[in-house]
């Protein structure tokens, strides 16, 4: 692959091939699938959101009401991590996607296994098991799946790919870039974790404190949230973590943002491990926290609330929209400004 | 962390700053360069030239190890992989394009490259494995006195070495001494002077009459060492001074100088893009050369005729900064970079990318 292949526009060149760092989450990301799917599958249905939104999910409005649908595959080495396994993870990033397009009681997820001959069956349960009790933590189960085995090496272990459904009354959906000037922008808890743990597991790092995966379900929090104030904008930090979250808010409401750094909450043994590893933890994935966007008047009130809901305990307001630097995020480390980037490509462990 | 935060205090980072805009004001317009890519991340990832004065630019120089490998050097990995061989290097290494290809490329048309953390995993490697293992070492003193102690313990009779080790200080006279370039002082790097100590930094400070100030790399570090490095200019004082003193000493890691010196000698060679530095390339001396790659393989290489608009080596000498490159940001960018600078975390492309440019 050369440089030029990136100018194409439309399509892909003969003999252009995916590499790891499209699927990394990231500008990189973005840019295949703008390519090759946002045109492809129609306008946004009216009053809606559709796929070109690029959103964590679609809304399908109706007669009474909307549909909110999401779906992803899950892929994850080791499938059982500290702090959670690929069914928990499963179950909450699909709920969460529900929930940060407004849909927080979510109908029904379905669930399509992809398994590798010579997995442990006791494994698979385990993993099934851990998927339902997310599911019931978040009040929905799984009511339509499907199971597929491949041959040993033809699937990396298992692949999880669930959909969900949800109903909101029309015009409720919560977007990315709902949000306005002026606008608080609150972090359920501390970030990074995710991603910290699970690349600390891979590496084989072994670190004093145990690092655990934030893996749970947010949408009671998001709901609460709704309850104590006004919500203009949500979106779950997943890949690229908070900087992707903010970055992505920032983007689609034409706004700019204001992070400030000291503000946001980071776990000393997250922290101490990213130090190490060479990461940031603004841009490593969370799988258990929401970045809400409340009116400015409402802010505290929802970070008091948010902060007595079970999950809620360490939420943050860490920083706020401004109309300055539209689609761009500013952070404020302390001692200095500089801009909050997307990461790019693949997260690798810092070397020297 | 609490060790960690102490060096990020915003009070005392901003005394530091009142301080510095105060000697600016009385020094007028200075460039000083640093050595090291740590320093520019540290400066980039708490956006401290937010906070410098105007008056004070704090450029880049020749300190990133990934950035001043060159590109022979990368061909001949690309090489040894291709002929069936097991490469071990440090992660950014992998997706530094060679002449025809990265090691990322061979490893995607099926060559055998492993990351590694260090050298010492590189010989785990070469016991688990049935056959040869290459470690493409580089880096600078901090990785090199490494790949040396693992040379000197007697690794397993399929491991080698394929040296792109440097030595930092003769670039600095190199740097120094080039016409184009204005230094009024260097900030040196901590970590390579944990090894090799102040001393190295003498000749430099001697033959071009410029203070060098050995600093650290967390914020306060820096800030720190921009201080001491402009009382001396603005008095004239041109001494290596320690502003690292809780890690280096003047005397350095004597145990770690003699496996260097031990194993490596000093001879001249290329530096990406800025020039031929003389005595900067880390070659395995005689003694070690069972386990030199490049008298064990017989490396065939194509040609060095690459083209390109890339100012790396501008960049690296501390004449360019990333956003005079016609490449920056649009042909040339991390998912796609065309220069070992926007490869490396420690690039200053890279750098430049992830964290913006804002002042």
């Amino acid at each position: 692959m050369t440089a030029s292949d990136l100018d194409t526009g439309g399509g892909a060149d003969d003999g252009e091939v995916v590499t790891a760092a499209h699927g990394a989450g990231t500008d990189r990301t973005r840019e295949l699938l703008d390519r090759v799917v946002a045109d492809r599958f129609g306008d946004a249905p009216d009053g809606g959101v559709g796929l070109a939104a690029m959103d964590d999910g679609a809304v399908i409005p109706d007669a009474t009401g909307a549909t909110v649908v999401t779906t992803d595959s899950h892929v994850v080495t080791p499938v059982e991590f500290p702090g959670g396994d690929i069914g928990r993870l499963a179950a909450c990033g699909t709920v969460n996607d529900l929930a940060a397009m407004g849909a927080t009681d979510p109908v029904a997820l379905t669930s399509a296994v992809v398994i590798e001959a010579g997995m442990p069956v006791a494994t698979v349960d385990r993993v099934l098991e851990s998927m339902a009790a997310a599911c019931e933590a978040a009040g929905c189960t799984v009511r339509s799946g499907d199971t597929k085995v491949m041959g040993s090496g033809e699937v990396d272990g298992l692949v999880l790919t669930t959909t969900g459904v949800g109903r909101i009354e029309r015009g409720t959906q919560l977007t990315a870039g709902g949000l306005s000037p002026g606008d608080r922008l609150l972090v359920t808890g501390p970030v990074g974790d995710h991603g910290i743990a699970l690349l600390a597991a891979r590496e084989g790092f072994d670190f004093e404190t145990p690092l655990e995966s934030d893996v749970r379900p947010v949408n009671g929090l998001v709901a609460a949230a709704r309850e104590a104030g006004t919500v203009t904008a949500a979106t779950d930090p997943t890949r690229g973590g908070l900087a992707n979250a903010v970055n992505e808010m920032a983007t689609a409401g034409g706004v700019g943002v204001r992070v400030d750094r000291r503000s946001v909450p980071v776990d000393d043994a997250t922290a101490g491990a990213a130090e190490v590893l060479g990461l940031d933890p603004l841009t490593v994935a969370c799988e258990g926290r929401m970045v809400l966007a409340v009116e400015e008047s409402d802010a505290t009130a929802v970070r008091n609330r948010l902060r007595a809901e079970p999950g809620g305990e360490r939420t943050a307001i860490v920083g706020r929209a401004v109309a300055d630097h539209p689609g761009d995020v500013v952070l404020d480390t302390g001692l200095g400004e500089r801009y909050l980037t997307v990461p790019s490509g693949e997260q690798r462990p810092r070397i020297c | 962390m609490t060790g960690a935060l102490e060096f990020r205090d915003p009070d005392r980072a901003g005394r530091l700053v009142d301080r510095l805009e105060a000697l600016v004001a009385d020094t007028g317009p200075l460039r000083v360069m640093h050595v090291c890519g740590s320093h520019e991340e540290a400066i980039a990832e708490f956006g401290l030239r937010s906070v410098l004065p105007e008056g004070l630019t704090v450029a880049m120089g020749p300190g990133c190890p990934v950035c001043v490998t060159d590109l022979p050097e990368v061909d001949e990995a690309v090489a040894l992989a291709k002929a069936g061989h097991t490469v071990a290097t440090y992660g950014d290494m992998v997706r530094v394009p060679g002449t025809e290809s990265s090691l990322a490329d061979a490893s995607a048309a099926g060559a055998n490259v492993r990351t590694v953390y260090s050298a010492g995993e590189a010989v785990d490697l070469a016991e688990e494995l049935d056959r040869e293992v290459v470690f493409f070492a580089t880096g600078f003193e901090t990785t090199a006195a490494p790949t040396a102690t693992v040379l000197r313990e007697g690794p397993p009779s399929n491991f080698s070495v394929l040296s792109a080790h440097k030595y930092v200080p003769p670039a600095m006279d190199v740097v120094a001494g080039h016409p184009d370039t204005r230094v009024d002082g260097f900030l040196a790097a901590g970590h390579a002077a944990t090894i090799t100590g102040t001393d190295p930094f003498e000749g430099v400070v001697e033959r071009h009459d410029l203070p060098v100030v050995v600093g650290g790399f967390e914020p306060l570090d820096v800030l720190l060492g921009l201080v001491r490095l402009v009382e001396d200019v603005r008095d004239g004082t041109a001494t290596v001074t320690n502003a690292y003193p809780r890690c280096v000493s003047d005397a350095g890691n004597p145990a770690a100088q003699a496996a260097l010196w031990e194993v490596f000698e000093r001879v001249p060679g290329e530096w990406r893009g800025i020039a031929e530095v003389p005595d900067a390339t880390l070659r395995i001396r005689e003694a070690y050369a069972g386990y030199d790659a490049r008298r064990r393989f017989d490396i065939e290489t194509p040609d060095d005729d690459r083209t390109t608009d890339c100012i790396c080596g501008e960049i690296m000498a501390g004449r360019a900064g990333p956003e005079d490159c016609p490449l920056f940001g649009e042909e040339c960018t991390p998912q796609n970079p065309v220069g070992a600078c926007m490869v490396s975390d420690e690039g200053p492309c890279r750098i430049t990318r992830e964290y913006g440019g804002r002042r």
